[in-house]
């Protein structure tokens, strides 16, 4: 089935003009109809949109546009509700928005268009990106396609199942602390967070603007690296992105890994870390040993901060910039007698639990007199944390973890603890503080249940090359990426 | 007991930039509400700002003209709060790593010359303006992101003229570098006054009232003639003072209390994160420096100085600027720079006001100032004369010696000529000749201007003094 294929597959097959993309793009249709009652991962998605691009492209197709030039045409991507793109709802997930519609297309979704994409939906999320679960949406609850009373993780959970599900051919998610990778290894697809300023951010709805990355959800290594590269390059709009030159990712994956050293930080084998888990890793890093890879440990020694580092550079960001959301001029407004009562009434009953949690200890840490205690002290540590990986760097060329220390729990198990849902990020969120790039990958699953793991390589700022290189090499050697959920039909 | 008030002014000044701040919106005056806006600029989810360079020209420019240090590490940041004018709820700013510190204004004042040290200059993004109907309120984000620069000085002020001083010369520095309009009616220039008095000689200073949003130096003024006695009469009648923040009523002329320094705002500011930076480089610096101008003052004592001009017509060309380059161009080569100000701001002034003519399409070269003096200063043609031929020579381009020449305008200093039509006028007017006999002096300027007449304004005008005198008293 099309909506099953990867990007190079589905690009052999339109350029050889076997299908169309609107057969594709409606066969992704077809198995939303079919399997998205109980996934979820659909916020909302404009059919006929999506089928005018499709036919757009099979016309430029018939034209003679190739994929060299373009090379996403004709296939559908879907989005995560954090990406402006114009003319569609842009919500966040969240009740605050109302029926907002985006205006202007974020630099990501230009670029895609350009490159022939059929952009399309809104993928469900935690409100905001806040959450590890996707539970904190304002909408639904999206499912975990291999265990649907199980979350796809968070906070980009409605990209991994919608790709997981072959609901979509690719997505795009944005990674704060983790919200691409953990929910790409909890749904078992490939997950990419590029470094910092590899992407622009222009048209992403900031949480945290110094951790923010979008990123993008393939089912194979290629398709992230297909993708990345229309993706990345530096933006006028976006005075973070970085003047790197994009490397041509596709075409670098090819070739062994031999003689590369991969770092395993002892900080990372933790007490709590699944069993299950645990074992699909080392045997994951046996298996890139026995590709050539040299092992060394490596330490991290501020890894122990990392989490709370995160916790109060996030929210002091997020108190900031989730300010504008205050009924004034567009979203949803409960009216006040006075402007100040307008905002509490609006943005009271406009944001969820999670995200008013966070508002409330942003502002905290910010707050005079506790500034130099928490926010200053962290942006210190984060340099810290920073430190250790660029060290680390010195020593070796990939850092291989898991990316997360659980598969994906029951939904509503850990709705009621925050903390311990903070902790779910501890793998990921240190790539975020220090800039870096990383990318999950499917290594293996439970027993019983059947459910995915994913293994995170990180990389060296801007060194995508490299991870997506090792990426490749153990999983065209392990075939885990091409087990798919049962129900995907 | 003697009190002395304290005031330090923090200035906002519009830049004269052609985009807004953070986006490529036009950063200008009057257009009908929220046209000249984008998401950017509206705050939309999703957008950056990105910094607009030539506001950090104009901001270095500005630290440069104040003699302040500009700063090789300047940082933005976000300072928090709510209110509708805002599209994001904070506004970016500099907070503690401003673009410019440490500088200084001079002016003149009273007799003499003052100084006022300033303590920064920063750049940070306009607000929208609320506007209030019959039972809504609506918000123009026109002018939300233009480029604001805030110049705080130090506390150095110590009267209501001073300040109002201080701000005039301000903006007289500001206007002569390009770096504002400083429109006070388009509201270009607001100023928070922060204004304390304690008993003289005494060191600490007494509690701080600020005064926020004033739009005018007068207003500034007038605000302080109100609020420092208030200050002093309080402390005489054993009241207390507590730091807070008043508004002034333009109206009934007086401030009143908006709150107190418990119910200061938090702005929890932190660096902004959507913002690198901003690394001048030696080369960028060195741009910016060659768009440094001579300060008005500056000016002023040197075209007193190099021209030996009044300070009145100093000041002239110090407020038009353009008129002032005018006349240096010919007060080189002029023998009297004093008549050629004269002739530059009398009549050329004059005929540019009438003729809206711009001083760049003039049809004469600006060396036929000079001639034209020169032609008088000889005695070849009159004041008055001089007059016509400038109108003539301004009209048309042609040199005012060939005017004169072609018009026969020279002046008649024949006396030959000059006796017979100083007859005609004795014979013509035997009123006048006998009072002028009699003793009455004005009598003589009747004739004079009678023989000015018969020679159709030719005559020499000190000769025909000369020879009616004569003739009269003869």
């Amino acid at each position: 089935m099309l909506n099953q294929l990867t990007i190079s597959e589905l690009v052999a097959k339109l350029a050889k003009r076997e299908v169309s993309s609107r057969v594709a793009t409606q066969a992704c249709l077809d198995q939303i109809q079919r399997v998205d009652g109980r996934i979820r991962a659909f916020i909302s998605y404009d059919a006929a949109n999506a089928l005018a691009q499709a036919d757009a492209a099979d016309q430029a197709i018939a034209g003679g546009a190739t994929h060299a030039e373009r090379p996403l045409l004709g296939v559908p991507v879907a989005i995560k509700d954090v990406i402006a793109v114009k003319g569609q709802p842009l919500n966040c997930a969240s009740k605050i928005l109302g029926n907002f519609v985006s205006p202007y297309d974020a630099t990501v979704i230009e670029k895609l268009k350009a490159a022939g994409a059929v952009v399309f939906g809104r993928l469900n999320m935690d409100e905001y990106a806040m959450g590890s679960s996707t539970e904190n949406s304002a909408f639904q609850v999206t499912r975990n396609p291999w265990d649907t009373t199980r979350v796809p993780g968070g906070s980009s959970g409605g990209s991994a199942a919608a790709v997981a599900a072959d609901e979509c051919i690719a997505a795009l998610g944005s990674d704060t602390g983790g919200s691409i990778r953990q929910p790409a290894a909890l749904c078992g697809c490939v997950g990419m967070k590029p470094s910092y300023g590899r992407v622009s951010r222009y048209g992403l709805v900031a949480y945290a603007s110094s951790l923010d990355q979008i990123g993008c959800f393939g089912k194979e290594v290629g398709d992230a690296a297909t993708v990345l590269e229309v993706l990345s390059g530096v933006d006028p709009r976006d005075s973070t992105s970085v003047p790197q030159p994009v490397p041509h990712f596709a075409a670098g994956l090819a070739g062994n890994i031999k003689g590369l050293k991969l770092g395993l930080p002892k900080e990372y084998m933790i007490g709590g870390l699944e069993p299950e888990v645990k074992a699909a890793v080392d045997k994951a890093v046996k298996q890139l040993e026995k590709l050539g890879a040299e092992i060394l440990e490596i330490s991290l020694p501020h890894t122990d901060y990392a989490v709370a580092t995160y916790y109060i550079i996030a929210t002091a960001e997020a108190s900031a910039n989730l300010a504008r959301f205050d009924g004034i001029r567009y979203g949803a407004r409960v009216d006040g007698a006075d402007p100040m009562e307008l905002y509490g009434k609006t943005r009271g009953a406009g944001f969820g639990a999670e995200v008013k949690r966070r508002i409330i200890l942003g502002t905290y840490v910010l707050s005079s007199g506790y500034y130099d205690a928490y926010y200053l002290r962290a942006q210190k540590v984060r340099t810290l944390i920073r430190n250790d990986f660029l060290k680390a760097f010195e020593k070796v060329d990939v850092i291989v973890t898991p990316t997360s220390p659980a598969v994906a729990w029951k939904l509503g198990e850990m709705a009621d603890d925050p903390l311990q849902m903070y902790l779910m990020d501890i793998f990921t969120i240190s790539c975020n503080l220090a800039g870096i790039c990383g990318i999950s990958v499917p290594c293996g699953f439970t027993q019983k249940p059947k459910l995915p793991i994913g293994l995170q390589l990180l990389g060296k700022p801007f060194g995508e090359e490299m991870i997506l290189k090792v990426a490749h090499a153990y999983e065209q050697s392990t075939g885990w990426h091409r087990e798919k959920p049962p129900g995907n039909g | 007991m003697d009190y002395e008030p304290v005031i330090g002014l923090e200035t906002h000044v519009q830049l004269k930039t052609k985009s807004k701040m953070w986006c490529g919106c036009a950063n200008a005056f009057g257009a009908p509400p929220n046209t000249n806006v984008c998401p950017v600029c509206l705050g939309l989810p999703g957008v950056l700002p990105v910094a607009n360079e030539e506001a950090l020209r104009l901001t270095a420019l500005t630290g440069l003209l104040l003699n302040c240090t500009v700063s090789r590490h300047a940082k933005f940041d976000r300072k928090n709060y709510f209110y509708p004018d805002m599209p994001k709820n904070y506004q970016i700013t500099q907070y503690d790593k401003p673009s410019t510190m440490n500088g200084s204004v001079e002016f003149e004042f009273g007799a003499g010359m003052a100084r006022v040290r300033i303590t920064r200059a920063h750049l940070e993004e306009d607000v929208g303006k609320n506007f209030h109907f019959d039972r809504t309120s609506g918000v123009d984000f026109n002018r939300a992101g233009v480029p604001l620069m805030e110049i705080v000085s130090e506390p150095d002020l110590t009267s209501a003229d001073m300040a109002y001083e201080y701000l005039n010369a301000l903006k007289d520095i500001l206007v002569y570098g390009g770096v504002s309009d400083c429109d006070m009616e388009k509201g270009m220039v607001r100023c928070d006054v922060n204004v304390s008095v304690r008993p003289r000689g005494r060191k600490e200073l007494g509690a701080k009232i600020e005064i926020k949003n004033m739009n005018s130096f007068s207003g500034v003024r007038r605000a302080l003639e109100y609020e420092i006695p208030r200050q002093i009469e309080t402390l005489e009648k054993g009241g207390k003072l507590i730091q807070s923040t008043r508004r002034w009523d333009d109206v009934a002329a007086v401030t009143e209390e908006m709150r107190t320094k418990e119910h200061a705002h938090d702005y929890r500011y932190f660096p902004e994160p959507d913002l690198m930076p901003f690394q001048p480089t030696a080369a960028w610096l060195q741009e910016v420096s060659r768009r440094v101008v001579e300060l008005p003052l500056a000016r002023k004592q040197r075209f007193m100085r190099d021209y030996q001009l009044p300070a009145s017509d100093a000041q002239t060309f110090v407020w038009d600027a353009a008129l002032g380059n005018y006349f240096e161009g010919i007060a080189k080569q002029a023998k009297n720079p004093k008549a050629a100000a004269n002739w530059v701001i009398n009549n050329l002034r004059a005929k540019l006001a009438e003729s809206g003519v711009a001083l760049g399409d003039l049809k004469f070269q600006p060396g036929a100032i000079l001639e034209l003096i020169e032609l008088v200063d000889s005695g070849k043609i009159s004041g008055k004369i001089a007059q016509d031929v400038f109108a003539e020579t301004f009209a048309t381009g042609d040199a005012p010696a060939r005017i004169v020449e072609k018009k026969s305008l020279a002046q008649v200093s024949d006396t030959g000529a000059i006796e017979k039509f100083c007859e005609q006028a004795i014979m013509a007017n035997p009123g006048p000749a006998a009072d002028y006999r009699a003793g009455k002096m004005a009598a003589l300027n009747f004739l004079k201007g009678q023989v000015m007449k018969l020679s159709k304004g030719k005559a020499n005008p000190a000769l025909v003094g000369e020879v009616l005198e004569r003739k009269l008293k003869g």
